[in-house]
């Protein structure tokens, strides 16, 4: 199945139900047959998942995860008593600089379990939320390639990404470094915690998963309540 | 893997009060906890919706309202806010507004509920902030109040000033004068080389300015009299690292105005009532400068609010009657002297000196939130009506319509500066004092008893010093004017019954109701004013009326110890009452339903009202009722 990178969303709910058809794994089946919401769907009423996960490095075909984060929440409510964190026994090495990002250690990972034994439970999370992270090739592009190595077939979802929300907020930010500098304009950063700065909300720890998932729901409540109607129909906010 | 809410428990352990609890509790409220998101701008909480949740504040700053809409208090980052609404039927009584975008922590309600249960520290500090009981006064109260935690130290501002044991009371004034203190320690011989390792000199006593006034020169002591020979000796002292409030206690319950503090052994210093209270009333203080900002009426009475706000802080702070009393008064007179300040910009400058005179609580600094206003200008004796009045009306009318619309309502006995014959010369007024003392009846003192609790605020005081003196110098020596006044005093009784059960009033609603200024406060304070004049004093603060009938040994020290305490609980029921009142969004009143307070503080209110029987007793003993008996 081809990836929908760029361009137009997918129709995911059509896609959700043909996967569901496809998957030979049954965790994976579950999950596709849970659904998701449709593009018409206002934003007040989508449950939402926010998703954050920590790796080796940045690059998903070489570097893999080694922890994960997430919290359920709505445009109202972020609901911590449902929020799971794990620590996972990465496929490769931990570089040195990596430790250095997620403060996780070599013997926080010795007993940790590998990504297979909390498969089920990171899936049953997910089954029919909408995923929000902050800068989606991170998120997507390492679970789809864990779950791939795991079962031999990928994992694809909807997800609303809050880094490309500001973008959009910030179409400046899109000119190329030298032009940027030549105009003599201050480039807007949608990094994370510059982002929530700009609506009032606190600096954090980073590079925790859940404090990052946390940090991420946050940021669309307050996204939303400053842009977006509550009617906003998901569809135009996910990819 | 445990879930571990890092940023959400590190932001609670902060503040209070959840910064006492243990971490594992903390880790427990940090997994229940929901977040939300209000832009600056948005309705958290409306009036009279459901509410589950108690409100914590992670960022940005929220508006509280009372029921009408007036802004009754600004929180901020590690506040809380709900748990009156929680306490109070799970209905929002104080709505709640983003005024920054602003981050909220919702902790649920049977979490909340669970930790005023298992922790009494939380309990006392949400309870005390929703004010949702009336809490006795009398000891401490186990509470994290800001003046329970402040040291003592931190009102030592300067060295101790001291002379050693032999110093002669000349020298020791001399030393008082150039340092500008009002008291001084006298140190005791340097410890013994073999003695206690260095740790300075300890205290042998202290003096007061008010010692070397009744001590040495009342007494007709020689200069060189040594000063040991009038000081106090081994006086009571206060740890540096006691609380503020302790020290208050300490000063209250010994009747004393200085209180060395000292490390160990060795005197840091010594503070007075006067710090104490400056150190209270500073948080006011912003106030009283906003006040000095407004440029006109309709300014300063937008400033309303922050005064009842004050009044609340204060009385959440667990701050005494005393301090409360002094602050609003201070308040008062400030709003006083800055519409006296705008009237004289209007009128331009005025054609007399005069003296603008507060009478009542004002002048007693006993104001609370619910008063009116009493008010009367002395002007210089060169005044000529039909030249000068014109203005002197204006200038009183300004003031109070000023006053008026500010919350201080036109005084109902027409008591104001604005009624012609409160706005008199001197030479009249000294008349009016005169006829009050020299003819007294018991019906016209009735309606000008208001004017022996006399003060200036604005203008040239010594007009107001004059009626004092005359005041201090003529009532002690005319006993027919003392048993008019103490006959008045003796009117109003506490609601005791004959087997000390509370005989009780009925309001509009049929409800049992006890009126603590009626029969509690406003008797007291007449009875001391009675004493005080007798004891001819100048004192107007009811306070510090008693030190000065102390001094006379008029009444027994237990008595007057009794008095101080009666008075402070009285009145500081009647102000955690008001301080209910403003935050249920009812107008304050002076009435209390005695079924609704605990069991312990109907006994102490029954006690204080006791003190009150029995001190009318001893002034009906000391003014018998039948005139013709007084040796005249």
């Amino acid at each position: 199945m081809r990836r929908h990178s760029t361009g137009a969303p997918p129709d995911w709910p059509a896609l959700f139900a043909q996967l569901a058809q496809a998957a030979r794994d049954p965790r994976l089946a579950r999950f596709y047959q849970a659904g998701t919401v449709s593009a018409d769907t206002p934003l007040e009423q989508a449950p939402l998942l926010a998703l954050d996960v920590e790796t080796t490095g940045l690059d998903s075909r070489r570097d893999s995860i080694v922890s994960l984060g997430l919290v359920p929440f709505d445009l109202r409510r972020i609901r911590c008593r449902e929020a799971r964190y794990w620590v996972v026994k990465p496929a490769c090495e931990l570089s040195g600089q990596s430790v250095t990002f997620h403060h996780i250690t070599h013997s926080d990972i010795q007993s940790a379990p590998r990504l297979d034994t909390v498969l089920e439970q990171l899936l049953t999370a997910m089954a029919g939320k909408l995923v929000v992270v902050h800068y989606r090739p991170i998120e997507r592009g390492f679970l789809d390639q864990a779950v791939r190595q795991l079962l031999g077939e990928g994992l694809q979802f909807p997800v609303i990404d809050t880094m490309q929300l500001e973008a959009r907020l910030h179409p400046r930010q899109r000119r190329p470094g030298w032009l940027r500098q030549l105009l003599g304009r201050q480039a807007v950063s949608i990094r994370l915690a510059n982002s929530r700065l700009r609506y009032g909300l606190p600096p954090y720890q980073a590079h925790h998963a859940l404090t990052d998932a946390l940090a991420t729901a946050e940021l669309l409540q307050a996204q939303a309540a400053r842009h977006y109607p509550p009617s906003t129909a998901v569809g135009n906010l996910w990819s | 893997m445990q879930v571990e809410l890092i940023e959400i428990r590190d932001h609670l352990s902060r503040f209070a009060p959840f910064d006492g609890l243990p971490d594992a509790t903390l880790e427990q409220i940090a997994q229940q906890v929901e977040v939300g998101y209000f832009k600056a701008g948005s309705d958290i909480l409306r009036y009279g919706e459901p509410i589950q949740e108690l409100h914590y504040i992670r960022s940005g700053a929220v508006e509280i309202y009372r029921r009408n809409g007036e802004l009754y208090n600004r929180l901020t980052e590690g506040e809380v806010f709900g748990q009156f609404g929680l306490l109070r039927g799970h209905k929002v009584r104080l709505p709640a507004r983003a005024i920054e975008d602003s981050l909220i922590y919702f902790i649920p309600g049977q979490l909340f509920e669970q930790l005023c249960e298992t922790h009494d520290a939380f309990a006392d500090f949400v309870e005390a902030e929703g004010q949702s009981r009336l809490k006795s006064t009398q000891e401490p109260q186990g509470h994290a109040s800001e003046l329970m935690k402040v040291k003592v130290r931190k009102l030592v501002t300067r060295r101790t000033v001291s002379v050693p044991l032999g110093t002669s009371v000349l020298e020791a004034a001399r030393v008082m004068t150039e340092h500008g203190v009002s008291s001084l320690v006298i140190l005791g011989p340097p410890p013994s080389a073999a003695g206690s390792a260095g740790q300075g000199q300890a205290m042998a006593g202290i003096t007061t300015d008010r010692d070397l006034r009744t001590r040495v020169l009342a007494e007709g002591l020689a200069l060189d009299t040594p000063v040991d020979r009038v000081m106090s000796p081994n006086p009571i002292t206060i740890q540096a690292d006691d609380s503020v409030f302790e020290a208050m206690l300490c000063m209250l319950r010994h009747n004393i105005h200085h209180l060395p503090v000292v490390h160990r052994q060795r005197p840091v210093g010594v503070i007075n009532l006067a710090d104490i209270i400056k150190y209270e009333s500073q948080s006011s203080l912003y106030l009283v400068n906003s006040i000095f900002n407004r440029q006109s009426v309709a300014e300063l009475q937008a400033l309303v609010p922050d005064l009842r706000a004050t009044f609340l802080r204060l009385v959440n702070e667990q701050a005494s009657a005393h301090m409360i009393g002094s602050a609003i008064s201070g308040i008062g007179r400030s709003l006083t002297q800055r519409l006296l300040e705008l009237a004289e910009e209007k009128l331009g400058p005025p054609p007399l000196p005069y003296c603008f005179m507060v009478l009542g609580s004002m002048a007693r600094d006993e104001q609370l939130i619910v008063t009116d206003q009493d008010n009367a200008l002395v002007l210089d004796n060169r005044f000529d009506p039909r030249v000068h009045d014109d203005y002197f009306r204006q200038l009183a009318e300004f003031v109070s319509d000023g006053l008026a619309a500010c919350g201080y309502s036109y005084c109902k006995g027409g008591i104001m500066a604005s009624n012609p014959k409160w706005r008199q010369p001197l030479r009249v007024w000294r008349g009016y004092f005169n006829q009050w003392i020299d003819q007294p009846n018991p019906e016209t003192l009735l309606n000008s008893c208001i004017f022996f609790d006399l003060d200036s605020v604005y203008g040239e005081a010594e007009l107001v010093e004059n009626l004092k003196d005359l005041v201090a110098q003529k009532a002690s020596s005319n006993p027919l004017f003392l048993a008019s006044l103490a006959r008045n005093a003796l009117n109003r009784t506490p609601p005791l019954g004959f087997f000390r059960t509370f005989v009780m009033e009925k309001d509009g609603q049929q409800n049992n109701i006890i009126n603590l200024k009626g029969r509690g406060t406003a008797p007291l304070t007449d009875l001391i004013r009675v004493h005080a004049l007798a004891a001819g004093s100048k004192a107007q603060n009811s306070l510090e009326r008693l030190d000065a009938i102390a001094a006379t040994k008029l009444l027994t020290e237990e008595a007057i110890t009794q008095l101080r305490y009666a008075l402070e609980f009285l009145s500081i029921v009647r102000i955690r009452h008001q301080a209910m009142d403003l935050l249920e969004g009812r107008e304050p009143d002076n009435y209390i339903e005695p079924e609704k307070v605990s069991a312990s503080e109907r006994h102490n209110l029954k006690s204080a009202f006791q003190v009150l029987s029995n001190a009318q007793k001893f002034l009906r003993f000391r003014y018998p009722g039948q005139l013709q008996n007084l040796p005249l």
